[in-house]
């Protein structure tokens, strides 16, 4: 990850902060969200917010867009203290917000859309909707889109309801603008075009708050930066002044260079054979091979097609044409039921939403896709399924009063054992983790990978969808990179490089 | 465990009922002898038959509004059946009537599972075909009394150890159905697709098959109680049972099934229906008008709705791990 060159040189003597939180504290009914902790945000600088999941980061996010209220502290606009009681109350104090997931109208105009809530009037207090199209389809040239705000805004892509997003926050003539993540779903071209829009709001003397993730873009975006850890401040300073493994070093409270684990399997017969997978409109010329003990990483950009590969592999989404060999033996895989029956599960993305079924107990949740093997001609066997549930539970260390008690009352992470255990229990041959570690803290991430190399020195072979190029040099045996619906490259060894992943990735 | 069975929903609806039974025995005595309590529960029969089959489908996140539509469609064809040959046995009659319910059931299954329709749009379309099936059918005419043969109507009497065969079979359906939901793969399946239909199909359930198969459960319970109520009550026309699918949704709600699917038994059904029985039954007995007992029955959906609502409601995610342990 190259640092940025360019970084703006801090102006001339300490400028002021438009917006500053100072020691602000909030607690939550037996926990502290937030502890004294202090921001600044300057004028024509992005400023960096950086830390784990849990650091107190959207909480801030929260209270500078007034849905939150501090129990201590202050936030100074200006200056001068103030209150921000609701979220018309920081709207009018110049603050505005573009999340990670866009808080939009589907059924609105672009230009309701920008306007919604301070829309210009004509005479009779009524929508002067000529207007409103006009100051709308300035500021969206202003942003460099070309979008009409007559459309629907269901009709746009998610980059360009990313631009709305940001024209909403212009239309308001906000001097804070706060991004949350919003490369998260995002392709490398329109990351590209964001930064632009970046630079010129930078340029017209807006405050940026930049959360993200992504060294890469911290390193490329901001001008400051600032650590959260556990609810309390860190650090800050200038972002030119530090480096990368500077800034995890304050995140973490350790020194970690994101260490995988030593992998040891032996790699043994192929087991997975595809070849000549075609889809009409999501990928081709797809083939390729997967060993026993083996990780297979898939890299490349977020809709490159890999995700949809892998639901066509498992029988989500219409079979694609092609063959599918498994333990050299041609299989029909017409449904998931057919793909788990075979020896293939699917570690979807989204857990919380595609993998728990927090109303079911545990026991009934492990054994979901075993249910073959528990019952006898359609009439489940009680015990069996406990004796199932409970040797892989075991398997994952969880802790759980009983196997008889709700999923939901289990906390997210017990609630991610008890999803994995799910798949173990239906012993496959083939485990495909689509984005294991999305969006979950570095200690979590080091425990999945464990737990992965380990599934691999178990014999089980592995299909490793990711977008993190660490983390697919760090774990993948081979890697291979796909490129708008189609397999750009099969590296591995020697040839495995940031570099190479991200030219191949791009078709450069 | 006994305290997570004391706050089971089962139990305080059972404590309502109590309490409801209760306050009725001291303006009337009379009412909660076993007699009449056993004629309660009879009268109560047919919305506990569909009750339980309208559960399923409300767990799989669906609804079937034409329930009630199904029963006066199979009615009015067995009755008629019954007219142009009286001497068909019984059997043959139960058997019609559970197959053509079975296949009504189906069609709302079929457009919910293969046109992916929404199902409260199904079963509203569906409702109305079905009444109107039983115009063309009848033209208009109502199948009385002194057309029935006398096995047909003796049916559902028939005293068998002291209660009549309909009580006995809303207690069979209950038993059977309660060991279909525990016990069975299918049971399981209901449950897992109205909790999380995305798991479900990442689990290899086929959620639209799931779906079909509790329409199909719906429908047999419907066209069961048609012949049933058809014979009970000895006429059969097109408006039989009007509007009585608000009260099977209802009997569900009170018993604690999420419309939200995923959750509920079969004895919230059971209890659900036993609940509103008695107040309809009760209410005129303590003299109470009839404009009462509808705002009544209303309230207890109200108050059981969000009653539920709150035990359901999320408890907001645990982010910070010193908290962990204390929740």
């Amino acid at each position: 990850m190259a640092r940025n060159a360019a970084a703006p040189v801090s102006p001339a003597g300490a400028p002021e902060p438009i917006l500053a939180l100072d020691a602000i504290t909030k607690t939550f009914p037996g926990v502290k969200a937030l502890s004294e902790v202090r921001l600044g945000l300057y004028p024509g600088q992005v400023t960096a917010l950086i830390g784990e999941n849990g650091a107190g980061k959207s909480t801030v996010v929260k209270i500078l867009t007034g849905i939150y209220q501090p129990d201590g502290g202050a936030i100074r606009v200006n200056g001068q203290a103030v209150t921000f009681a609701t979220a018309q109350d920081a709207a009018d104090a110049g603050v505005t917000a573009i999340h990670q997931e866009t808080v939009l109208f589907d059924e609105l105009s672009v230009a309701e859309n920008i306007f919604l809530g301070h829309a210009p009037r004509n005479r009779f207090g009524l929508i002067d909707w000529s207007t409103m199209e006009r100051k709308a389809r300035e500021i969206l040239r202003g942003v460099g889109a070309e979008i009409e705000p007559s459309h629907k805004l269901r009709d746009l892509g998610i980059a360009n309801k990313h631009l709305v997003a940001i024209a909403r926050a212009l239309s308001i003539d906000a001097s804070v603008v706060i991004m949350d993540e919003p490369t998260a779903a995002l392709s490398h071209k329109e990351i590209q075009e964001l930064y632009e829009l970046v630079d010129k709001l930078k340029a017209q003397g807006k405050a940026i708050l930049f959360i993200s993730h992504k060294f890469d873009e911290i390193f490329r975006i901001a001008d400051r930066f600032t650590v959260f850890r556990d609810g309390q401040f860190v650090g800050d300073g200038h972002i030119s002044d530090v480096t990368e493994s500077d800034l995890v070093k304050m995140m973490v409270g350790r020194d970690v260079s994101q260490i995988f684990p030593t992998r040891n399997s032996q790699i043994g017969e192929e087991i997975l054979q595809v070849a000549g997978y075609d889809h009409p409109t999501e990928f081709a010329d797809i083939g390729f091979t997967l060993r026993r003990g083996e990780i297979l990483g898939f890299y490349g950009l977020v809709g490159a097609g890999r995700s949809e590969l892998m639901q066509a592999l498992f029988g989500i989404t219409t079979p694609p044409k092609g063959v599918t060999k498994i333990d050299g033996t041609v299989r029909v895989i017409r449904s998931p039921a057919d793909a788990i029956h075979n020896g293939v599960v699917y570690v979807p993305e989204d857990r919380g939403k595609q993998g728990a079924i927090t109303a079911l107990p545990i026991f009934q949740n492990v054994t979901l896709p075993s249910l073959s093997k528990t019952s006898h001609r359609g009439f489940l066997r009680l015990a069996e399924e406990f004796k199932l549930a409970r040797e892989y539970t075991r398997r994952l260390d969880l802790r759980a009063a009983s196997l008889d008690t709700e999923l939901g009352t289990l906390s997210g992470g017990n609630q991610q054992k008890v999803v994995i255990a799910k798949w173990l229990a239906t012993q496959p041959k083939v485990i495909i983790l689509d984005e294991p570690t999305k969006g979950i803290d570095i200690g979590s991430k080091a425990a999945v990978h464990e737990f992965m190399a380990e599934l691999a020195a178990q014999g089980l072979a592995v299909i490793m969808v990711s977008s993190e190029i660490p983390e697919i040099l760090g774990m993948s045996d081979r890697v291979i990179v796909m490129r708008e619906g189609r397999i750009a490259a099969e590296l591995a060894g020697d040839d495995l490089s940031p570099e190479t992943l991200v030219r191949h990735a791009a078709g450069i | 465990m006994l305290k997570r069975l004391l706050a089971s929903r089962e139990v305080i609806l059972l404590g309502a009922i109590g309490v409801l039974l209760a306050l009725i025995a001291t303006r009337f005595p009379g009412f909660v002898t076993p007699a009449n309590l056993a004629g309660v529960f009879n009268d109560t029969s047919p919305l506990i038959l569909l009750a339980v089959g309208q559960m399923i489908v409300i767990l799989t996140k669906c609804i079937d509004l034409s329930v009630a539509a199904n029963l006066a469609l199979t009615g009015m064809v067995v009755s008629m059946i019954n007219v142009a040959a009286p001497g068909l046995p019984i059997v043959v009659i139960l058997l019609v009537a559970v197959g053509l319910g079975t296949a009504l059931g189906m069609i709302n299954g079929l457009l919910v599972w293969k046109l992916a329709i929404p199902p409260i749009v199904v079963t509203l379309g569906t409702m109305t075909i079905f009444r109107g099936m039983i115009f063309l059918l009848s033209d208009g005419k109502w199948v009385n009394s002194h057309e029935m043969s006398d096995a047909f109507k003796a049916f559902p009497r028939a005293q068998v150890l002291g209660l009549p065969m309909l009580s006995w079979i809303a207690i069979a359906a209950v038993i059977l159905f309660t060991l279909v939901m525990t016990r069975t793969t299918l049971g399981r399946a209901f449950y897992a697709v109205g909790g999380n239909p995305h798991a479900a199909t990442y689990t290899g359930l086929n959620v639209g098959k799931t779906q079909f198969w509790a329409f199909a459960i719906s429908g047999a319970l419907a066209g069961l109680t048609g012949y049933l109520w058809v014979s009970r009550y000895a006429v059969s026309y097109v408006d039989i049972a009007g509007g009585f699918e608000l009260d099977v949704v209802a009997a569900c709600v009170i018993g604690g099934i999420s419309i939200a699917g995923g959750i509920g038994t079969v004895g919230g059904a059971l209890l659900g229906a036993l609940f509103l029985g008695v107040i309809k039954n009760a209410l005129p007995v303590v003299n109470i008008s009839p404009f009462w007992q509808l705002a009544i029955s209303g309230s207890a959906i109200i108050i059981a709705v969000a009653f539920n609502a709150r035990a359901n409601r999320e408890k907001g995610r645990i982010i910070l791990k010193s908290a962990e342990h204390t929740a």
